[in-house]
């Protein structure tokens, strides 16, 4: 253990690797480790951000299905109301139709009992004078009752 | 001990291990020469400074932002390890540009320097036996030179953020009136004080790696002469020694190179701070 010129030489190679340590070395490495922190961190926001979109598109998805849902609802209940207005209006017409077919029918009936009447007066005004006529062809003379029988005809 | 009559005795084998190979060719007589310098250790250092640089630049070289490969991702943890520590001592941000990467440069460089404790004592010494040179030590760390060599570096760091944060001025002040106070009679005191703690510091930050790998160095050296008994007691006793001994050096040389990066990253904090 002796001291000598080695000590100084020792401390200039010292330096130099020092230097070029901190010219070459140094520099490259703490930047590419500063830039890859870097990195980390905006690839870690961007997951966060992602999330959050991800939670953002999930509650719109779902406030969508809920809006659908209450829409498919109001147009199913809207139908029916729809559907029994129409069966009312179905139901009101068949009616109606019915009345109208049932006065109609009502009203030919009558028609028909009416000539049946006038056929009928008919018939009995002929019969009348017929048997009238047979009684009284042995005491008077039709000609000259006819006018007698014409008023009978129409008061009856 | 030894093994055979031309074999050196043990305590030649440790002493021929423990010499440099150095500029004059022998072994250095005085404690301080300075005309001196040892040739193994500027090579093994300047050898494993450059593979440490190298290295490191080959990862920042490609580094992206993208995935990192496995090599990429090793030193972005060895730099994250190292820019975390740095943050936590040191507040200003523009001094971390220089301290930050000398840190990690000192840490990797250290810990090559020290990892050559782990190959057997006796393989490059030998190789450069067939190249004729007789002296080699492998362990750069191992040598006081080299240790106290980068913390002197450390001291002078300090001294530059010292002045550079308090200017002249202030730091003059600040080595005549801390820790004690201001007051004329003080003022030595503080003055001494400052001075211990500055040589203290180095010395300490120095001598802590440099004892702790030429310990580790001996050791290996001492398990290699149980193995060149050449018995069977010899060689388990190696063969258990050696694997224990390695396998607890690898902490050993990682926690050096640590303690060595993370006391230069609190002595250049403590030139920050002002009392």
């Amino acid at each position: 253990m002796n001291l000598n010129a080695t000590l100084f030489a020792q401390l200039v190679v010292f330096f130099i690797l020092a230097w070029f340590t901190m010219q070459f070395v140094w520099p490259p490495i703490v930047k590419a480790l500063d830039e890859r922190a870097k990195k980390i961190a905006d690839g870690l926001a961007a997951a966060e951000r992602g999330k959050q979109d991800l939670e953002l598109a999930t509650k719109r998805s779902t406030e969508a299905l809920r809006e659908g849902k209450e829409k498919a609802a109001e147009l199913i209940a809207n139908a029916e109301k729809r559907g029994a207005q129409l069966i009312e209006e179905a139901k009101a017409n068949a009616k109606a139709e019915a009345d109208r077919i049932v006065a109609g029918a009502k009203a030919e009936i009558e028609q028909e009992a009416v000539r049946a009447k006038e056929q009928l007066r008919e018939q009995v005004a002929a019969l009348v004078v017929t048997g009238a006529e047979q009684i009284l062809r042995r005491e008077i003379n039709a000609q000259a009752h006819s006018d007698i029988l014409a008023t009978i005809k129409q008061d009856l | 001990m030894a093994a055979g009559s031309a074999a050196p005795t043990s305590g030649e084998y440790i002493v021929h291990h423990l010499t440099h190979l150095n500029s004059t060719g022998h072994a250095q007589k005085s404690v301080i020469d300075w005309s001196v310098i040892n040739i193994d250790t500027m090579f093994y250092s300047i050898l494993l400074g450059l593979a440490t640089v190298f290295v490191l630049w080959l990862a920042a070289r490609k580094s992206t932002s993208g995935v990192p490969g496995r090599f990429q991702a090793a030193v972005e943890i060895l730099v994250e390890m190292v820019s975390e520590q740095a943050k936590g001592i040191i507040h200003s941000a523009e001094s971390r540009k220089f301290v930050a990467p000398l840190a990690l440069t000192v840490f990797v460089w250290i810990f090559f320097m020290n990892a050559m404790d782990l190959l057997p004592v006796d393989v490059l010494p030998k190789i450069g036996e067939m190249f004729g040179i007789h002296y080699q030590r492998v362990v750069a760390t191992a040598d006081l030179n080299a240790a106290l060599g980068m913390s002197l570096g450390v001291l002078l760091v300090c001294i530059y953020y010292n002045i550079k944060i308090k200017g002249i001025g202030g730091w003059v002040h600040e080595l005549f009136t801390a820790p004690f106070g201001s007051h004329p009679l003080l003022y030595p005191v503080n003055f001494i004080m400052q001075m211990i703690e500055f040589v203290a510091k180095t010395v300490s930050h120095g001598m802590r790696l440099f004892g702790n790998m030429y310990a580790g160095e001996l050791v290996f050296m001492l398990i290699a002469l149980l193995g060149g008994t050449a018995t069977v007691f010899g060689f388990v006793g190696h063969v258990i020694a050696g694997s224990i001994w390695a396998i607890f050096h690898i902490l050993i040389i990682t926690l050096q190179a640590f303690i060595f990066m993370m006391l230069t990253l609190v002595y250049v904090g403590q030139a920050h701070e002002a009392h």
